[in-house]
């Protein structure tokens, strides 16, 4: 069916509501004030005399009903710092005010005192005794896979090729900055915000507000972008906004602006990856050896999965008999860094396909063909020991790729090019990769998710759960799933709104499981709602609305809600001490060819042509999914070439869109995107996850073709004009010595 | 781990205790406001703002026209774009009273007719960039004569969005401009 966006023209005309459009009466406008030094002891906190500080409310780590924690996955992390800070902005005091202006300036004319301590700002050298903030050594979490014998493999390989690469810290732009209202409602403190996660911001109140949860409910807010990005800072406006609210008793909105929002929020974790492989001369992989080190920043925020995810996806998707991935992440006195987009598989596969080029640049091979000789086939297992058994054709996948870029001829016709043009380089680059669909090993067992399908009174059908729209396509996509499963029309499904005093917990809206773990869950629900109607299979459509509303006529005032609760498919198992096992349900495969011009003179590289071929099982709506490849690559590609953060002291400084440059329609050419879709037995109608598989391919694509275009070997992303033309002129300064 | 309890100086002890309940909404600033008419999708309007307010604010707070939204406050994003006597303007960059006498068009008079290719080429995602793309997309549409110089792709690159890589709204501006666009 041809099933457009459902809340498309409501955010086309402009009638979406997101928080900071909420009709809220009388309200405060919160402000956070924040450290400006990145770790020391606070001595004093002074308030300016030219504010009348009764007009407002204020906030301190004392007015925190609970324990003073974040809580996550550790409680490192203070709702408002109380003797220490440990980074640039971290929130130290809260300001309220009904005018925003007013409430701005007296956030400014606090000033907090601090002695400052030395600290960890370069997260590639170890610590210093007196640096030590967290354990003994700074390290948040060490993860080790291993597979065969990689050091007897490697003295063995006739080849072994070695490579550092970096990424940097990327900002998410999610283009409606955060943003929370609180209130109180009688006894119940409501906060509504631009949020990934209802149950992890409820899960954070209750603990800090030391509050039942019946005295606590927490409402999405259409939601303008998250990528990660609020999937668990939300929690902390949270917090803060709730603080204020329950001081003053009256209703308090904080929305930051852009410039705090890139300061303070969190963003993708830079990384150093070290690959050394040993190939045969044909390029057989042999043994991969890999070291990844992971800037965690000021708190443990997500970093422990954040790294978990990047070493299972370190070694690409390719069978090798013998590896070893060894990651670290580690503490710095930096904004904590935190969930985006791929959640370190894009960091990890960075460094493995720009490898994988480095290895056919040293072997004098073709990278397709290195990749095509590589890649896993059904039957042979990822480095936990997972056999991958889901009968999608990776090397057909290539063959598409490679035919709809032209790539031979492409090729060709550079090589032309670039002889006898002055002033350009032309270059065409491959990278193949995987993405891990929902939670890693154990964790969907874990997160035990449920979904309820309720029939109504009026006979249509309400889906509940927490999993949020953000602009990937939740609602449509679950409106499409019941439809199928019941034989309904698209009108008669209802998306509830994710507010936890009347959705059930599927679990946040994360790591691509939207579609494939949640939507199961919503089918299950369906058939689960057929079962108490006491219907059969075949009993669809019209019989079962009927069904519905004889059923209320029957029970008046009563709820008709068919219920699913997570079940792990059968023939998954996963090992948390040794990280063996399967360590996901399922994956999503990417084969990306970018066609880049790099300008000799200015260093800028520009993408001329982009293919994303992927498959990622049956696709449910086919505009939408095409859209998310599209954002995912060219979010990308801006990673890539021009996303940079400056850093001064662990804090961003560029924090401003004129200085922080992602790509606009005129820097990226239009993203050809095909779909070959393998049904997955274990998702709706096939279905498995897309969200982040697309934002892992580009990057090194992009690389590899100006490594291809002008001979150059680019190891480190932003590849910023600056850093490309160092690249060039280092090479011609070679070059020129050698004749 | 527990937070410890706080060490401050006496100084930092005296901190003023912030008032309970009710508190008035006093323009703290003090300055002068100035009398503002201006004529809002059709609707003549007089307002009285002070000399620093933004017209997206506004827009958005005093008239309640949220259509509008701001991304970055510096006009950089276009997500608040709107026109100003015809022309697509950032309204995050016009003090409301520079619109003294002037026509302002919002989102919110756009008809559901120019959204429908937009919708059908996935021009929207999370929808916040969207009203300001929908309002640029307009005055392109307006004005052909632009496309006779300049892409859809340069003429949009003023609106920045960070879900749909461009493809769903240049297609969209395509078909709106009844062009075949580059898929469909």
């Amino acid at each position: 069916m041809t099933l457009y966006r459902i809340e498309g023209l409501a955010k086309l005309a402009g009638r979406e509501r997101y928080v900071d459009d909420l009709p809220l009466g009388d309200f405060l406008w919160g402000m956070t004030v924040r450290s400006a030094v990145p770790r020391g002891r606070i001595r004093a906190i002074r308030f300016g005399k030219d504010v009348n500080w009764h007009d407002y409310v204020v906030v301190d780590h004392r007015d925190i009903p609970g324990p003073n924690e974040v809580l996550l996955i550790e409680r490192d992390q203070p709702v408002l710092a109380a003797d220490r800070v440990r980074h640039v902005h971290e929130p130290v005091l809260l300001v309220a005010h009904a005018s925003r202006d007013a409430a701005r300036r007296a956030a400014r004319a606090v000033e907090i005192v601090v002695d400052p301590e030395d600290p960890v700002l370069d997260y590639r050298r170890p610590p210093r005794p007196d640096q030590v903030q967290y354990g003994s050594d700074n390290v948040f979490k060490r993860i080790t896979i291993a597979k065969g014998d990689v050091e007897r493999a490697l003295a063995n390989a006739p080849v072994v090729v070695e490579g550092v690469y970096e990424t940097g810290a990327q900002e998410h732009v999610y283009l409606e900055p955060q943003g929370v209202v609180a209130r109180l409602d009688g006894d119940v403190l409501t906060v509504v915000g631009s949020m990934q996660c209802p149950y992890y911001v409820l899960t954070a109140l209750k603990h800090a507000l030391a509050r039942d949860e019946r005295g606590l409910r927490v409402v999405q807010a259409p939601t303008g972008g998250g990528f990660g990005g609020k999937e668990e800072y939300p929690s902390n406006v949270a917090l803060h906004a709730a603080l204020l609210s329950l001081k003053s008793g009256r209703t308090v909105k904080i929305v930051y602006d852009r410039g705090e929002d890139l300061a303070a929020t969190t963003k993708r974790h830079p990384a150093r990856i070290r690959h050394r492989t040993g190939v045969a001369p044909d390029g057989r992989l042999l043994a991969q050896d890999i070291e990844i080190l992971m800037d965690g920043g000021a708190y443990a925020t997500l970093s422990p999965v954040v790294l978990s995810r990047a070493t299972i996806h370190a070694a690409g998707p390719y069978r090798c008999d013998h590896v070893r991935v060894q990651g670290r992440a580690v503490l710095t006195n930096a904004v904590p860094f935190g969930a985006f987009r791929g959640f370190g598989a894009p960091q990890a596969q960075f460094a493995a396909e720009r490898h994988m080029d480095a290895i056919a640049r040293q072997l004098d091979m073709d990278p397709v063909e290195l990749r095509r000789i590589n890649l896993l086939r059904d039957g042979d297992t990822t480095p936990t020991g997972q056999v991958i058994r889901d009968r999608v054709d990776r090397i057909a996948l290539v063959e598409r790729a490679v035919d709809l870029s032209d790539y031979r001829t492409k090729q060709r016709a550079h090589a032309a090019h670039n002889s006898t043009n002055p002033r350009t380089r032309r270059g065409i680059g491959v990278a193949t990769f995987y993405h891990g669909v929902g939670f890693t090993g154990a964790g969907e067992v874990k997160l035990q998710s449920r979904v309820w399908v309720a029939g109504l009174p009026d006979g249509r059908v309400e889906v509940r759960a927490a999993s949020v729209e953000m602009g990937q396509g939740t609602i449509t996509v679950f409106t499409r799933i019941v439809a199928e499963r019941l034989g309904l029309t698209p009108g008669d499904v209802v998306i509830a709104e994710p507010d936890t005093s009347r959705v059930p917990d599927s679990g946040p809206t994360v790591a691509s499981r939207t579609v494939m773990v949640v939507g199961k869950l919503v089918e299950r629900a369906c058939d689960d709602l057929r079962l108490r109607l006491e219907l059969a299979r075949e009993d669809r459509g019209d019989t079962l609305r009927d069904a519905i509303k004889a059923w209320h006529r029957t029970h008046r005032g009563e709820a008709l809600i068919g219920e699913a609760v997570y079940r792990k498919p059968p023939g998954i198992e996963w090992d948390d001490v040794r990280y063996r096992g399967d360590a996901y349900a399922g994956f999503g495969w990417g084969v990306n060819v970018a066609e880049v011009e790099v300008d000799l003179p200015t260093g800028n590289a520009r993408v001329l042509d982009f293919v994303a071929v992927q498959d990622v099982g049956t696709v449910l709506a086919e505009t939408l999914a095409r859209g998310q490849v599209q954002g995912g690559v060219v979010q990308a590609i801006g990673w890539a070439l021009t996303e940079e953060c400056r850093w001064r002291d662990g804090a961003m400084v560029n924090n401003q869109l004129t200085n922080y440059v992602i790509p606009t329609s005129a820097d990226v050419p239009p993203i050809r995107v095909a779909f070959m879709e393998t049904p997955f037995e274990h998702g709706p109608l096939g279905a498995k996850g897309l969200g982040e598989l697309p934002i892992d391919g580009p990057a090194p694509a992009v690389l590899n073709a100006v490594a291809a275009a002008t001979g150059a070997d680019p190891r480190s992303i932003p590849l910023t004009p600056e850093r490309l033309l160092d690249l060039l002129e280092r090479a011609a300064g070679v070059a020129a010595t050698v004749t | 781990m527990m937070a410890r309890p706080p060490k401050r100086s006496p100084k930092a002890k005296r901190r003023p205790r912030a008032r309970r309940g009710k508190t008035s909404t006093p323009e703290v600033t003090g300055q002068a406001t100035i009398s503002v008419n201006v004529t809002v999708n059709g609707v003549p309007v007089t307002l009285e703002v002070p000399a620093e307010e933004r017209l997206l604010d506004t827009l958005r707070y005093r008239l309640r026209l949220t259509g509008t939204k701001e991304g970055c406050g510096e006009g950089e994003c276009g997500s608040c774009t709107v026109y100003l006597n015809g022309l697509p303007v950032n309204s995050c960059l016009v003090p409301t009273f520079q619109a003294r006498g002037a026509a302002v068009q919002t989102i919110e008079s756009v008809g559901p007719d120019e959204l429908q290719p937009f919708l059908e080429h996935g021009a929207t995602q999370c929808g916040a960039c969207t009203p300001g793309v929908l309002m640029t997309a307009r005055w392109v549409r307006d004005h052909p004569e632009l496309l006779e110089r300049y892409s859809i792709r340069e003429l949009m690159a003023g609106n920045l969005c960070r879900c749909t890589g461009y493809d769903g709204i240049a297609d969209g501006l395509a078909a709106a401009l009844g062009r075949v666009p580059s898929r469909t």
